[in-house]
């Protein structure tokens, strides 16, 4: 069949599991006073259309910062300001000014439902779809099955359809930035990550690996000549983004520093709620928190992300290849989620991105990867009510992606680049390292089924009440970790070029 | 085969997910099912067709009504009370989870029947790209049917378990094994008898082709090949069946009982929402005949009956210009329509095929002519017509126009805005699936559809714009409200009666072609 009808009938199919989950119930649901992120979104809208742009993050008698202040950069704030105008068209009651805090109505939903579904069919689905079909190898038939996968997966759906955010936006400039780049178009690449960066903060995870490869290529083609060139042009093209977004904040000095202190909020720990990170699963064991001071704790993450993201980077510095550059991604992205100050739980979704586009190369392992990255979310879709597509959605996505991407049969140790264990570890005996690999994702998978349904269903013993959320991060942590270590092993591997250089890099 | 394993796996998943997103116990057919649980559970046989504690009576054969025993064995490990007959309207998390269980459970009959129908289609020679198989692509038009998922699975009925004794029993007479499938079909009609639109399709079938064990060389009737013993035992088949459904009832004296409430002809020509079909067009052609004539001051408007047609309810009433239309004309009508089929299929029979053929043909007549026809019943005639797409090219024709018309019809049975994108977008999926996998099937024989069916499918398009966006935010929406409903059912009404006629052009002129063996 024709690719375009496989390639529309999937993009419906992904349509139609968005729109399903919207329809269960979002985060903070009937839960007065604060609600959730949903309210928050909402109240954003009202900010924004109401006052004027110099009180937006500023803390006034209108602008209550402490219900839901503004805390993400200024292309949010435009992106709520525009979703509140076609509020108002609608119904003007949903963005009153302070009488409409905690609206909550079947039309409102269906509207903020909406909200997010066109952002995606504007931004996301339109870069997956030409991510897939020009930047990966093999048949039309296998393109449309990565895509497929690509849309299915369950992390990104469940968080902004069910909990309700805007991920799809950030991630989806990102992957324009992405797609951009390995085409060739450096500059607009770097537009489109500026982009991704003013819209959510957390897209620094992603900086590194934009900022190596990038220059790692300036210094390849010459840092005398053509490559001062082309890095004169990306700083510029940066630096005018930027300035672009931020224009009217630019007219006053505070105005900016304000915006800067209430995207970057230093004042909060080492960690809040049960994340799958090291400083969280660490705390189980040593209770890190209390031992050492506020200080002390920021510059330990900052010591350990440091080091966790250098080799990678380091590596894509000195040969910055389009493989290079996602393997750094997933890496870079891993590195900060496992050691970085002040991480949520939704955060794994930035690692989850370049992970799906490695679902052409090492299939299992990156679909391993998403399944425990979904995994790991469980405790917040259990408070959003959202189990029950959580299971369907997670299920859907495991059966599609080992059917249609043969991840099983795949299996072979050079299809897994398993190689480079067998030198690291030469002293041990010969082992048959892709029948282990295999069998662990059976028993993971097996774990992960059993503790989700043990979340779902028991009850925990009344001395260790957070003892299954506990269970949960630290599986997935080190599920997370092993992910990690393995991207670097094999980033480190594997000879710079890949078998086709028709791409331009 | 493989390919079709994996669309079945994926339909279940399909099914199973649709189900648990969408389902909603908002919908009156919901209640229905729940309360004949009720009855059959509660209450002793003698009572069952003269319960009247809930406006939903009973009125499917009482092979469904044990049907509905055997669940309600199974329903009271899960909720109790869903089986107390005074629980009007009760929907516990438990009574949805069981009734959207069975209708899940149930599917697998539908399954099982659609990879049966895939098993009788002819595979070209030369190897071919999975995806463009015929047994593929029949097995996702039946299994991933944009009316049947909308029907049963977001609207709650058990129609796909129907519908699989239907492809059933059609399968098995495709393999000419004639005694299973009328077996299978004495167990639909005792189900539901709104298969009785085909059963004169069944019945002069079997009657010419399989007790008539042979033809003569110019294929009419040789009568000394008459075999006693085959009627016997299509006769002993069909009349045991109908023992163990209304036996009972027949022994209590309650016959009349039963076909009162099995064929209510109380209600109106047309349902509240108008099925697509003929008295759609009669109606319309009335009403518009009676504005002509105000306007021309032909008629006095004190004289015209009030507007209660188009009203929206289910009532009789009667025509203002038009000769009113009661049950005896329709079924004289409908008669009438399918005659020339069957007697088509008794003087030259093409085998199973014809056989086929007259099915859909006596399907779609007595959609289009019968008494208060439901605009669902247009499924039974989209179901087989798959089976005959998949193979030729001119079904493949007809096939496209109805299934596209046939499915817009049933928009208006999900109408409110959270429900329009899945609509919408189910509705995109199978209409793409269907065009594009049609078409590469019978590429090497020209375009499947004349420009002008083109056109009009394309006006669907409009109609559903104009329908769903337009009109809502419209001054006419407080005036007008059942003007949405009026333009469907009418533009739709033109594409089926087309199909209709064409159909009927194919099965005649295809006598001059050598019959088909099977």
């Amino acid at each position: 069949m024709q690719t375009w009808s496989l390639v529309s009938i999937c993009v419906l199919l992904a349509i139609i599991a968005r729109w399903g989950v919207s329809l269960n119930s979002y985060s903070g649901a009937g839960k007065p006073p604060m609600f959730g992120d949903y309210e928050a979104q909402r109240h954003w809208q009202e900010v924004t259309y109401n006052l004027p742009i110099q009180e937006w993050y500023f803390n006034t008698t209108n602008n209550d910062l402490n219900y839901w202040g503004l805390d993400y950069p200024p292309l949010t704030a435009y992106h709520s300001w525009i979703c509140a105008y076609i509020a108002k068209t609608i119904n003007p009651e949903w963005v009153e000014l302070h009488k409409s805090r905690g609206y909550e109505s079947t039309q409102h939903k269906l509207f903020m439902r909406m909200t997010v579904l066109v952002a995606d069919l504007l931004i996301y689905i339109p870069a997956v779809v030409l991510y897939c079909l020009y930047l990966t190898d093999g048949s039309s038939k296998k393109k449309v099955s990565i895509m497929f996968c690509f849309l299915l997966y369950p992390g990104l759906i469940l968080i902004d359809y069910g909990h309700f955010q805007y991920n799809g936006v950030s991630l989806g400039f990102a992957l324009w930035g992405i797609l951009a780049l390995g085409l060739g178009w450096d500059v607009l690449g770097s537009m489109a990550f500026s982009l991704a960066l003013n819209y959510k903060q957390m897209e620094l995870y992603h900086a590194l690996p934009f900022f190596c490869y990038l220059l790692g290529k300036c210094i390849k083609t010459g840092l005398i000549g053509r490559g001062l060139f082309l890095l004169v042009r990306i700083g510029v093209t940066v630096l005018a983004t930027f300035a672009l977004c931020w224009l009217p904040f630019l007219a006053e000095p505070s105005q900016a520093m304000q915006v800067v202190r209430r995207i970057f909020p230093v004042a909060r720990g080492l960690f809040e709620d049960k994340v799958a990170n090291t400083w969280c699963s660490l705390n189980t064991l040593i209770k890190i928190k209390s031992i050492l001071s506020g200080d002390s704790q920021l510059y330990l993450s900052l010591a350990c992300t440091l080091l966790a993201v250098l080799p990678s980077c380091i590596r894509l510095l000195t040969k910055p290849t389009f493989w290079h550059f996602k393997l750094a991604l997933v890496n870079s992205s891993l590195a900060f989620f496992l050691f970085s100050f002040q991480v949520h739980e939704k955060s794994i979704l930035l690692a989850a991105l370049p992970a799906c586009l490695l679902l052409n190369d090492l299939p299992l392992m990156a679909l391993w990867f998403l399944q425990a990255s979904t995994f790991s979310m469980l405790p917040l879709f259990l408070k959003d009510g959202l189990l029950v597509p959580y299971i369907v959605t997670s299920l859907g996505f495991l059966f599609f992606s080992i059917y249609l991407l043969s991840a099983l049969d795949h299996c072979s140790e050079d299809k897994l680049r398993l190689g480079a264990y067998n030198k690291l570890f030469y002293w041990l005996p010969k082992m048959d390292l892709a029948f282990i690999v295999r069998w662990k994702f059976y028993i993971s998978i097996a774990a992960m089924v059993g503790l989700s349904i043990a979340t779902a269903v028991l009850i925990p013993p009344p001395h260790l009440p957070d003892l299954f959320p506990v269970l949960v991060s630290t599986t997935a942590f080190l599920h997370f970790l092993g992910t990690f270590i393995h991207f670097n092993v094999v980033q480190f591997s594997e000879p710079p070029s890949r078998k086709s250089q028709k791409k331009s890099n | 085969p493989e390919p079709s394993s994996a669309a079945g796996w994926a339909s279940v998943i399909r099914r199973i997910s649709l189900e648990v997103r969408f389902g909603a116990a908002r919908s009156t057919d919901f209640e229905v099912h729940r309360n004949w649980l009720a009855i059959t559970h509660s209450l002793p046989v003698s009572r069952w067709y003269y319960e009247n504690t809930s406006e939903w009576t009973l009125d499917y054969p009482p092979l469904f009504a044990w049907f509905e025993l055997g669940l309600s064995q199974v329903a009271r490990r899960f909720d109790a009370n869903m089986l107390q007959v005074e629980n009007l309207n009760y929907a516990s998390p438990a009574t949805v989870l069981f009734q959207r269980l069975s209708v899940i459970v149930t599917d697998v009959v539908f399954i099982y029947a659609a990879r049966e129908c895939c098993r009788c289609v002819r595979e070209p020679k030369g190897s071919r790209d999975v995806l463009s198989r015929p047994s593929f692509v029949l097995a996702v038009l039946l299994l991933w049917n944009f009316g049947l998922l909308v029907v049963d699975h977001i609207h709650f009925q058990y129609n796909g378990f129907l519908f699989g004794f239907l492809l059933l029993s059609v399968a098995k007479h495709l393999q000419s094994q004639h005694l299973q499938g009328a077996l299978l079909f004495a167990f639909l009609l005792n189900l539901k008898h709104i298969y009785l639109y085909v059963a004169p399709a069944y019945g002069v079938y079997l009657l010419r082709s399989y007790c008539f064990a042979q033809d003569n060389k110019d294929g009419s009737v040789r009568w000394s090949s008459f075999s006693p013993l085959r009627l016997l035992a299509l006769g002993a088949i069909v009349t045991s069946v109908c023992a163990l459904s209304f036996g009972p009832f027949i022994a209590m004296g309650q016959l009349p009982q039963v076909l009162s409430r099995l064929f209510p002809f109380k209600r109106g020509l047309c349902h509240a929402y108008w099925a697509p079909n003929i008295w759609a067009l009669y109606n319309v052609l009335d009403k518009s005949l009676a504005v002509l004539g105000v306007r021309l001051k032909l008629l006095e408007e004190a004289e015209l009956p009030p507007a209660s047609m188009t009203g929206g309810l289910v009532q009789e009433f009667e025509h203002s210009v038009l000769p009113s239309v009661t049950p005896a004309v329709t079924l004289v009508c409908t008669l009438l329509s399918i005659l020339p089929a069957v007697a088509s299929i008794w003087l030259r029979p093409h085998g199973a095929q014809g056989f086929l053929r007259c099915l859909l043909l006596c399907a779609l007549g007595c959609f289009m002519f019968g008494w208060h026809v439901h605009e669902k019943a247009i499924l039974i005639a989209i179901l087989p017509l798959s089976i005959l797409a998949v193979e030729s090219r001119e079904d493949a024709g007809i096939f496209l126009i109805l299934t596209t018309t046939g499915h817009y019809s049933l928009f208006p049975l999900l109408f409110t805005p959270a429900e329009l994108p899945i609509k919408v977008v189910l509705m995109l999926m199978f209409t793409i699936f269907s065009f594009t996998a049609l078409r590469k099937l019978h590429s090497a024989q020209g375009s499947l559809l004349h420009p002008l069916e083109v056109i009009y499918l394309l006006g669907l398009v409009a109609v559903a714009i104009a329908c769903e966006v337009v009109f809502p935010l419209s001054p006419w929406q407080q005036r007008l409200p059942f003007l949405p409903l009026l333009v469907t059912s009418v533009y739709c009404a033109m594409g089926v009666c087309y199909a209709f006629l064409r159909l009927y052009a194919s099965l005649l002129l295809r006598r001059e072609e050598k019959p088909k063996q099977l």
